[in-house]
């Protein structure tokens, strides 16, 4: 697959000392989502950053298209759109004026119609002549996303797209980023709602004390790290497990009413079989069962927790 | 060369302008007024003529010169600064626009308004007094320099300011101090001779006195040194700046 964004060997001290960013090396390919999980002060903003310019790497390369951002800063930043995690705004400027300046530092000729367009998929062409003080928190965001968008971009970076956005925002949030995908783009996007990158990436990259943890395709690694669970509803009260049963990995939850059986999806054999086989023969029944595939979100937490 | 990219800045400084109209063309007008009422009503009616000039006139140049240097150095610190502050210079870092296209963006709508503001003072000033211009083109080299030079010097400050004390620091302790003292309201040769001798190292001083040549043919020191004093602050800006394009001192990360 083509990449579109490489980071080789990548670190960044800032100038207090602080080394946000060690030996990062990602290959980005071209027209994938791709989604960085990690927790606050990961690193995830300052990765962002620097592959857009405004953080200077302390050591390491990265290509855009297969150029250089620092000597080609030129080609590579006119193809990159970024929506930043801060809402920095102007205050006093109009809606339509601050995304045609967008269109313009960027090389752009003006473009009214493509302008609309990016304003009406953003809900904002009714408040296109209000000045951008007078918008709610969430229209903020989306003249953010508007202006990211006004140059045409080929990459673009969502850092935390979703921070402060309701519901219905987030899902023509989401729409957008497919129909963008359809068209070609890159999308790169940091999120802390790890249900949202389940959703939307093809990959998933887990980054965290400035390193990359794994970058793996989002099925892949649900198959991988997931586990399941079996739980079953006793007939009867248990007090504690059966010595036979003391071969299989399971849990009893503390009124004795609940069963609790992990296994991996990925095994050969389950172990469910001859759970079962024990069972009866240790003449416990049950009423109920259900199974549990761990989420996202717990694969996460205990990967950043072993690392 | 992003052009797009310079007019988008230029444009973008411009507006601020008109959506400040107040602050930006009205304060200076009101102000200009008030020293017209002050020196030139009140003082001039006791020394009258300096120079064979009348002293209402003769404030003039130096009054222009006054609200060109603070008005030059205020716009183009607040417009570097202002992004840097809210965090919206991050639009600016992002984006494919080399420091010189910035610099010709910030710099160049600086300096314009100064021009504007410039001309609106001595068109104010016209009511006041009779103005006569004795080399016209020589006066507008004078502006021009002017408003660059210390546009350029307002980006400096307004680069290296981190917090709001600092953007005014420099203006308010150094600049205006040397405004004053450069010879706005009076001929240095009004000055008892040590004055004189101490007058000479304020690089203002040039700057009202060549300017003012350029009005009434009258100076306190050659035409040629203050061409050339000018030419030199402008040199030593753009030292600077370069220096700061190359080191991105104060504004990459
Ligand atoms: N300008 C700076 N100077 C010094 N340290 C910084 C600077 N910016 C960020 N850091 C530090 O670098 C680390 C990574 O910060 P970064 O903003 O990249 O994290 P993040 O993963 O985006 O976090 P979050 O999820 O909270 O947005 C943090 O420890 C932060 O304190
Ligand atoms: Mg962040």
């Amino acid at each position: 697959m083509e990449s579109i964004v490489s980071i080789r060997n990548l670190s960044k001290t800032y100038a207090g000392g602080f080394k946000a960013l060690n030996n990062i090396n990602l290959e980005i390919r071209k027209g994938e989502i791709i989604a960085l999980l990690g927790p606050n002060g990961a690193g995830k903003t300052t990765l962002i950053s620097a592959i857009c310019g405004i953080v200077s790497p302390s050591e390491g390369e990265i290509l855009v298209d297969g150029k250089d951002i620092i000597k080609d800063f030129r080609s590579t930043r006119s193809i990159i759109g970024l929506v930043p995690q801060e809402l920095t705004t102007e205050s006093f400027a109009s809606v339509l004026s601050t995304v045609n300046f967008s269109r313009g530092l960027f090389g752009k000729s003006p473009n009214p119609e493509y302008i609309e367009q990016v304003l009406r998929d953003l809900s904002l062409w009714e408040k296109k002549d209000n000045k951008i003080i007078e918008l709610s928190g969430g229209m903020k965001r989306r003249v953010l996303i508007a202006k990211a968008l006004s140059h045409e971009p080929r990459v673009l970076f969502l850092d935390e797209p979703t921070a402060g956005v309701d519901v219905e925002l987030r899902k023509d949030m989401w729409a957008l980023v497919r129909k963008l995908r359809e068209s070609g783009v890159t999308i790169i996007l940091t999120t802390h709602y790890i249900e949202e990158a389940e959703e939307i990436a093809d990959r998933i990259g887990v980054v965290t004390r400035g390193e990359i943890l794994l970058v793996e395709e989002k099925d892949e690694l649900m198959r991988k790290l997931g586990k399941k669970q079996l739980i079953l509803e006793l007939t009867r009260t248990l007090t504690a497990l059966p010595e036979s049963l003391s071969a299989h990995q399971l849990l009893l939850s503390d009124d004795g009413q609940q069963l609790t059986y992990t296994y991996d999806t990925q095994g050969e054999r389950t172990g469910i079989t001859s759970l079962m086989d024990d069972l009866r023969s240790a003449g416990i029944g049950f009423k109920d069962m259900q199974t549990k595939q761990s989420s996202l979100e717990e694969i996460f937490v205990k990967l950043v927790e072993e690392s | 060369m992003n052009w797009h990219g310079v007019k988008a800045i230029y444009n973008f400084e411009m507006a601020r302008t008109w959506r400040t109209l107040m602050q930006s063309i009205i304060a200076p007008v009101i102000s200009t007024s008030l020293y017209f009422v002050v020196f030139g009503a009140a003082i001039g009616g006791r020394i009258q003529e300096v120079d064979g000039v009348s002293y209402g006139a003769f404030i003039v140049p130096g009054l222009v010169m006054l609200s060109l240097l603070t008005n030059s150095i205020s716009n183009a610190s607040f417009g570097i600064y202002f992004p840097k502050f809210t965090g919206t210079i991050y639009e600016l870092l992002s984006a494919p626009v080399s420091m010189f296209e910035a610099l010709l963006g910030y710099v160049g709508a600086a300096a314009s308004k100064s021009l504007i503001l410039g001309a609106i003072i001595l068109a104010t000033a016209g009511f006041f007094v009779p103005l006569q211009i004795a080399h016209p083109f020589l006066m507008l080299l004078f502006l021009v320099l002017t408003c660059v030079s210390f546009s350029l010097f307002g980006f400096i400050i307004g680069i290296w300011a981190d917090n709001f004390e600092k953007l005014q620091l420099i203006p308010l302790l150094i600049v205006t101090p040397l405004v004053f003292l450069g010879g706005s309201f009076y001929s240095a040769s009004m000055l008892p001779p040590f004055w004189q001798t101490v007058t000479l190292f304020n690089p203002v001083l040039y700057l009202i006195s060549g300017f003012r040549w350029s009005f009434y043919e009258i100076s306190d020191v050659s035409i040629g040194v203050s061409l050339t004093m000018i030419m030199v602050f402008l040199g030593i800006c753009l030292a600077v700046i370069s220096w700061i394009f190359k080191t991105g001192y104060h504004i990459k990360k």
